[in-house]
């Protein structure tokens, strides 16, 4: 419906008193902006905190050995232990709601690194004996070549699997690292595949510079026998991997003779339960975030029926002129209200394109100029929530309205007529 | 035309009543033109509020063109008034931001004709009451006749059974009054009933019939 009048009077009224109208529409259009501001942070920064965790599995869990704290069955307190080869088949066994089980040794110990020459290129490098499996639990890019395979763990194969940086550090720019021998710690190994993290920052350079080697390679190499340094284990979908967690460590428990109360021999991380514990920050900051937006946001919208209120006392004579002239009540209210809904929709809506605008322009400048952050990725405002926002925002625009349109015309015309 | 009763009015402000009206009986009949005269307070502009549907009555009866007008919901008011009234003030209440042809149109607007043929609806009456050249100024560009005629074209523009004028000429030199008062008599000939309130013995001594108003009750009827 396009009624020429009714805009050239909602026009005027608008403009009679310009800087009137524009710190009215100022209040909602900083409400609906900083609501959008928000919301896109609060998204970067889950963005970019989830990136940290890659693609890894959340639905798994870390174990490996401490010292026991608990004498038992004739052991003395303060023995260390490692798992064993035999530990993979019990655990296995013993839990049905395993999905993924993968043994794992980092050569030199947690956080070991391994010298790593070629030609006559060095650097050190943290070296892993992994499963194929691996690679299903904290899956990474591969640039060129393959991940570890089966026939690489049977055959007890010379081969690995290197980072990103590693690449950089030990090849010539633009050389192809496949099929290359690299000799780490006095011994040869062939390249087989160049892999890149999916995680963000700092957490991908740590993975970048990471060498996976077969299981079986690493403990004939290196002399480890059938130990394990750790496992990683993920649960069945829709297994909670605390369940997992706990009867893996019963298990191992009984497997190294360790007391059924020493809850500090076998260290052990949950990463659903720190996943849980994030998602629900999260929730508390998109929480927050809209109890603060809608506040300022309402604070607008009262703003603008304080507005219409002093517009309808102003124009009371007016309104008693065309009450008197045949305005019916139904005209005057819905004249009223479609004012306070356009200040509101105008307003708002620049407050959106604005607020969507700048988290855009923060988008573009992070993927364009490398800044790389750990903790800010993609800002951004979900379409339903812009939407659903707009629509907040006509259905407030006119119920903003409506207090002043019922007072308006909730005065007798002859006496709107008489209102010097 | 208009038949009213025993009407009866009271203000009532804080713990005060003012009894304004204390049973009026008038009958004003198609095509005349009476004019009201009173001191001020006598009740004279409550009476013409009344008729024009701007205030409500607390007692009596009021038939407009054989309609019983009683507790009307404000919509089916604001109808009667657009179709079957047209008004004239004495501050003429033209609305400042639309011009005067806009200002003629809008009782049109409120009968949903469209914004074309009200135009030029409201050109035609501007032509009869000889200002169409100033059709496109606004209110505060017109002299004081000018706007009454403004005004008296609005009130013609639905083409009223009566016409009802709060001292049309209370804001007007003498000469622009006889003027004012040429179009009113013209009107009323075509067959438009008038009602005319006024304090100005000269303008009522040229409608046909002056009603004397004192202290709420009809005291005199002259037939001029």
């Amino acid at each position: 419906m396009f009624d020429l009048d009714r805009w050239h009077e909602i026009y005027y009224v608008l403009r009679s008193n310009k800087l009137r109208t524009f710190l009215t529409a100022f209040g909602v259009f900083w409400g609906i902006f900083m609501l959008v501001i928000m919301l896109g942070s609060g998204k970067g920064l889950q963005n970019g905190i989830t990136q940290n965790f890659g693609d890894m599995a959340t639905n798994s869990v870390f174990l490996w050995t401490e010292r026991t704290t608990v004498p038992y069955k004739g052991f003395t307190r303060g023995r260390s232990f490692d798992y064993e080869n035999s530990d993979i088949r019990a655990l296995r066994d013993a839990i049905p709601e395993i999905k993924y089980l993968a043994p794992r040794t980092n050569v030199g110990g947690f956080n070991g690194s391994s010298s790593v020459v070629r030609k006559l290129k060095s650097g050190e490098f943290p070296l892993f004996g992994d499963y194929p499996v691996f690679n299903n639990i904290d899956p990474v890019n591969m640039v060129s070549g393959r991940f570890l395979n089966d026939f690489d763990l049977n055959e007890k194969r010379k081969v690995v699997v290197i980072g990103q940086r590693v690449v950089d550090i030990l090849f010539e720019k633009g050389e192809d690292p496949i099929n290359q021998y690299i000799q780490i710690n006095g011994v040869y190994f062939k390249v087989v595949g160049v892999f890149r993290s999916k995680r963000n920052g700092e957490a991908a350079a740590q993975d970048n510079q990471r060498i996976h080697m077969p299981f079986t390679t690493v403990q004939r190499t290196y002399n480890l026998g059938n130990t394990v340094g750790f496992f990683n284990i993920t649960s069945r979908d829709g297994v909670p991997v605390a369940i997992v967690e706990k009867k893996a460590i019963e298990v191992l428990k009984k497997r190294h003779f360790i007391a059924p109360e020493d809850d500090r021999a076998i260290g052990h991380f949950n990463l659903e339960e720190e996943f849980k514990k994030m998602h629900g920050l999260f929730f508390g900051i998109q929480f927050l975030i809209w109890i603060v937006g809608t506040g300022t946001l309402l604070a607008g919208i009262i703003g603008v029926s304080n507005i219409m209120l002093v517009v309808v006392k102003e124009r009371t004579r007016e309104i008693g002129i065309q009450r008197a002239l045949g305005a019916t009540p139904a005209k005057v209210i819905s004249q009223i209200i479609t004012e306070s809904v356009v200040l509101t929709t105008f307003a708002g809506y620049f407050g959106l394109v604005i607020g969507v605008g700048i988290l855009e322009g923060i988008n573009y400048l992070l993927d364009h100029t490398g800044i790389n952050t750990e903790m800010f990725l993609h800002p951004g405002v979900n379409f339903n929530v812009a939407v659903t926002a707009l629509i907040i925002l006509v259905i407030s625009g006119a119920v903003a309205g409506l207090i002043p349109a019922r007072k308006a015309v909730s005065v007798k015309p002859i006496d709107a007529l008489r209102y010097e | 035309m208009i038949k009213i009763r025993n009407i009866h009015k009271s203000y009532i402000t804080g713990q005060n009543s003012l009894h304004v009206l204390k049973g009026i009986d008038l009958d004003v009949h198609p095509g005349e033109m009476i004019s009201v005269m009173g001191a001020s307070g006598s009740g004279k502009s409550t009476l013409l509020n009344i008729l024009g549907i701007l205030d409500n009555y607390d007692q009596g009866e009021y038939l407009l063109d054989g309609l019983k007008i009683s507790k009307l919901s404000e919509r089916k008011a604001a109808q009667l008034r657009n179709k079957k009234l047209g008004f004239v003030f004495q501050s003429f209440n033209l609305i400042s931001f639309k011009n005067a042809m806009e200002n003629v149109a809008m009782p049109l607007y409120y009968q949903n004709i469209k914004r074309k043929k009200r135009n030029l609806m409201a050109l035609d009456y501007l032509d009869r009451m000889g200002i169409k050249e100033w059709a496109h100024h606004l209110p505060n560009e017109l002299s004081g006749g000018q706007k009454q005629r403004v005004a008296i074209a609005r009130a013609l523009i639905t083409n009223p059974k009566v016409i009802l004028a709060d001292e049309p000429t209370g804001a007007l030199d003498s000469v622009t009054s006889l003027e004012v008062m040429d179009h009113l008599h013209e009107i009323n000939k075509s067959g438009i009933t008038m009602i005319i309130v006024t304090h100005e013995h000269d303008i009522a001594a040229r409608t046909r019939k002056t009603i004397r108003i004192t202290d709420g009750l009809i005291t005199d009827i002259v037939n001029n």
